[in-house]
């Protein structure tokens, strides 16, 4: 019987019966002892349950008229409201059901031993079972040989899913030297662009985009502030610095500059992550100034052609993105 | 080696059980599950094969869903199979292209989890027959031959969802015909159709997600607990028997699971996994790169389905052409017949079937023991002419095979299976009763010369 016809079934009781309460039905015939224990009838307590399981049946036909009729504005706040009330109508059914309908009572069962007995039969089982087996090591050995051998090759087709050995692809950036900067929409980026306190976000021309190895953050600083590693003499002009925007640390995007134009400040600007806040010098080469990243911001070296057009003028100073085992003694590939 | 004394054999094994039962308190019902008595009788091994190719089916088909991409983005292949390089497809279709040609062992998994499919069924259907020739499906097991029934009836809708989402041509084709026959239920065809397509065919790209969830989540999950309450129910009740050998129906007699039924069980096992995996890396199946991808204007002459969609196939073929209209309304479209009514019928006389015989035989009593075939020669007859009839309609289905094969006139073909559909099974039904009352007479005859010949040796051994 579906709940819908036990409360057609209980309101048609409730009407139908006569005023007075109902007679209290006879003890069995047969007088077997009880299981469930007697209690008290509880009126006021089963009509306050009729009445929440009638609630929940008319928000849940609710919900229906709700789904079913477009004009009805807030949709989803009020199909919430009808299915979530509904269960909570149910919910406090069965609490006032389980509170003051059902019949209290404590019972009490033994712990579970352990059954020596039978574990020593199970092992008395396996073994007897081995009764007409003379070689059991050797058996074991070739039951073990094979399993080991089955189970490495039904393993080894995962293999597929890489390929697992080719890792060299993690250093490829499509940067080289030459290839335009471009903004969001695809224009190419003058060097007189890029404003100090200004944070630019620019891209490969002609490249996809969708690759750690893709977007670097743009900035200008004074070039007598510029503290470059070794090497890096004219990856810089006019102070014009281009890094990854791919942290070090986790691989989020450096989505913050933190110039300093406003206070606290320590008078040095900051490019800094929001994932877990690893702040880059982009002054000294991108090293960490703060945070859990473990290595600089790889540098992109710039140079400006004739039309005043930043290009790249070779690739990173060292693989993109977060660390792995060889990120260290790999340079970035093309 | 110095020093210890090795340590018994005994306390190898029992140290563990018994450390694993402190913390479980389980070795009474490990005892029982060892001890558990399976009949010795090769029928009973039939359900066991489907659960092996299922455990098959759920391994391979996890591999296949970590290639397959199940969308409907229109792609152009420019892969590694040169035939197809250039054509329009979906990116379904290119993934499980790619996932043939250039994954590794990747071909391998798609023709095992194809073949298994098609034994998984296959031995359902022998199992069913067993159970319906012996009358296994009596008092007290119809919970166990529902849920079977169950098992089956997903198991024919999850191999048609599997072959679907691949969207090469067959898979179209096959979709099509679904979509026909779903458009065909009377009063609220096309509302069906509209719910489950998600608007016209070929439907809006969610539905190739909502095939993709179905066959890898929501079908093999519903299989798989109906499987688990079915062996439960089996071990719960224990297994049916064959008279004879001291078998009653109080007693079970057979091999316990340990040591006697271990090692044939997993044995038939990894039989079924060698099986499965010879045929799938030694006899092609659905070289889906053959097909072509599918598009709605596209289809081919000798298209077959799966084997166990080929009774729908030939019902579909041979139902005589006629929708039934009233006031220019249509009330039944065509494929209702063969797509709709054809499946539920053998079903519904299935799932009847205990309750049928209960009702005919007035037998209402609790059955261990099975009977032969013979022993029933009625059940028997008429379990053989319903088989024979889906087994003329299976044939009709391949109809067109059979021309380009063998050259018989297609419309002849169907003329003759029209009438063989009516005759057949009667003939079925009257051979398989003589042969069942001709083999029990003949035990007679037996039993009676033996009696005789013990008697006339006693009375010899007398003189």
């Amino acid at each position: 019987m579906s709940i819908f016809q036990r409360l057609a079934g209980l309101l048609i009781w409730l009407f139908l019966r006569r005023r007075g309460p109902a007679p209290r039905r006879t003890e069995r015939p047969d007088a077997r002892a009880r299981i469930v224990p007697d209690g008290q009838p509880a009126p006021r307590a089963e009509l306050a349950v009729v009445a929440l399981l009638c609630l929940a049946a008319l928000s849940a036909i609710a919900f229906v008229v709700v789904y079913a009729v477009d004009s009805i504005p807030d949709q989803t706040q009020y199909l919430g409201l009808a299915l979530g009330g509904s269960f909570a109508f149910l919910a406090a059914a069965l609490i006032v059901t389980g509170r003051h309908l059902v019949v209290t009572e404590h019972v009490e069962r033994e712990y579970g031993e352990p059954h020596p007995h039978a574990a020593r039969q199970v092992a008395q089982v396996v073994e007897e079972s081995g009764g007409r087996m003379r070689r059991g090591r050797l058996l074991a050995m070739g039951a073990g040989a094979a399993a080991t051998a089955l189970l490495v090759a039904v393993v080894t087709p995962i293999a597929s899913l890489g390929p697992v050995l080719d890792v060299e692809r993690f250093t490829r950036t499509p940067w080289r030297r030459g290839r335009r900067l471009v903004d969001d929409a695809g224009r190419p980026i003058a060097a007189a662009d890029v404003r100090s306190s200004e944070f630019i976000t620019a891209y490969p021309e002609h490249a996809d985009r969708e690759q750690m190895g893709a977007p670097v953050v743009l900035v200008r600083l004074d070039p007598a502030t510029l503290h470059l590693p070794q090497g890096r003499a004219g990856w810089a002009p006019g102070g014009i610095l281009a890094y990854s925007k791919i942290c070090t640390h986790a691989g989020c995007a450096i989505a913050l500059y933190r110039s300093p134009l406003f206070r606290p400040t320590d008078g040095k600007p900051g490019l800094v992550c929001p994932c877990h806040y690893s702040t880059f010098d982009p002054a000294t080469g991108g090293t960490v100034v703060y945070g859990p990243a473990g290595r600089p911001l790889p540098q992109l070296p710039l140079s400006i052609d004739r039309r005043g057009h930043l290009r790249a003028a070779g690739n990173f100073s060292g693989p993109v993105g977060p660390s792995w085992w060889g990120v260290r003694n790999r340079k970035a590939s093309t | 080696m110095v020093g210890r004394a090795k340590p018994q054999g005994v306390d190898v094994i029992e140290k563990p059980v018994r450390a694993l039962d402190e913390r479980s308190h389980t070795a009474p019902l490990a005892l029982r599950a060892l001890r558990y008595v399976f009949p010795d009788h090769w029928s009973f091994l039939l359900g066991e094969v489907a659960l092996y190719a299922f455990i098959v089916l759920v391994a391979t088909g996890t591999y296949l869903a970590l290639f397959f991409d199940p969308s409907t983005a229109p792609v152009v292949y420019h892969g590694s199979y040169g035939p197809l390089d250039g054509a329009h497809m979906s990116q379904a279709y290119r993934s499980a292209i790619h996932l043939s040609f250039d994954v590794k062992a990747g071909l391998l998994m798609r023709q095992t989890h194809h073949w298994a499919a098609d034994v998984f069924v296959a031995a359902i259907a022998l199992h069913l027959m067993r159970i319906v020739f012996t009358g296994a499906f009596r008092k007290p097991r119809e919970l166990t031959y529902y849920i079977g029934l169950t098992i089956l009836g997903l198991a024919l809708l999850e191999g048609y969802i599997g072959y679907s989402m691949v969207d090469d041509l067959l898979s179209g084709m096959g979709l099509a015909i679904g979509y026909g026959v779903a458009l065909s239920i009377p009063l609220i065809g096309a509302n069906v159709a509209a719910l489950i397509w998600g608007g016209p065919f070929p439907g809006a790209p969610a539905f190739w997600s909502r095939m993709y969830v179905a066959h890898v989540f929501m079908l093999p999950l519903v299989i798989a607990a109906l499987i688990g309450i079915h062996l439960f129910l089996v071990s719960s009740l224990h297994h049916t028997q064959f008279r004879g050998r001291g078998a009653t129906e109080k007693r079970l007699r057979g091999v316990p699971a340990f040591p006697g039924q271990a090692p044939r069980s997993l044995g038939l096992m990894f039989a079924v996994f060698a099986a499965l995996f010879l045929l799938g890396g030694l006899v092609q199946i659905n070289p889906i790169w053959l097909w072509g991808p599918y598009h709605v204007a596209d289809g081919t002459n000798g298209a077959q389905p799966d084997w166990y969609l080929g009774w729908l196939i030939g019902a579909l073929r041979l139902m005589p052409g006629f929708d039934i209209t009233v006031a220019g309304r249509t009330l039944v479209p065509n494929p209702f017949w063969g797509g709709i009514l054809f499946p539920t019928f053998v079903f519904g006389l299935l799932f009847l079937w205990p309750s049928l015989e209960r009702l005919i035989s007035g037998d209402r009593r609790t059955h261990n023991l099975l009977d032969r075939p013979r022993d029933a020669p009625w059940r028997t007859a008429f379990a053989t002419a319903v088989l024979t009839w889906l087994f003329v309609i299976f044939v009709a289905g391949s109809a067109d095979r059979a021309y380009v094969l063998l050259g018989w006139s297609y419309q002849t073909q169907i003329e003759v299976y029209r009438v063989l559909i009516f005759v057949l099974p009667v003939a079925a039904f009257w051979l398989a009763r003589r042969i069942c009352v001709e083999l029990l007479r003949n035990e007679d005859v037996v039993r009676d010369r033996e009696d005789a010949e013990t008697e006339a040796r006693a009375a010899a051994q007398l003189d």
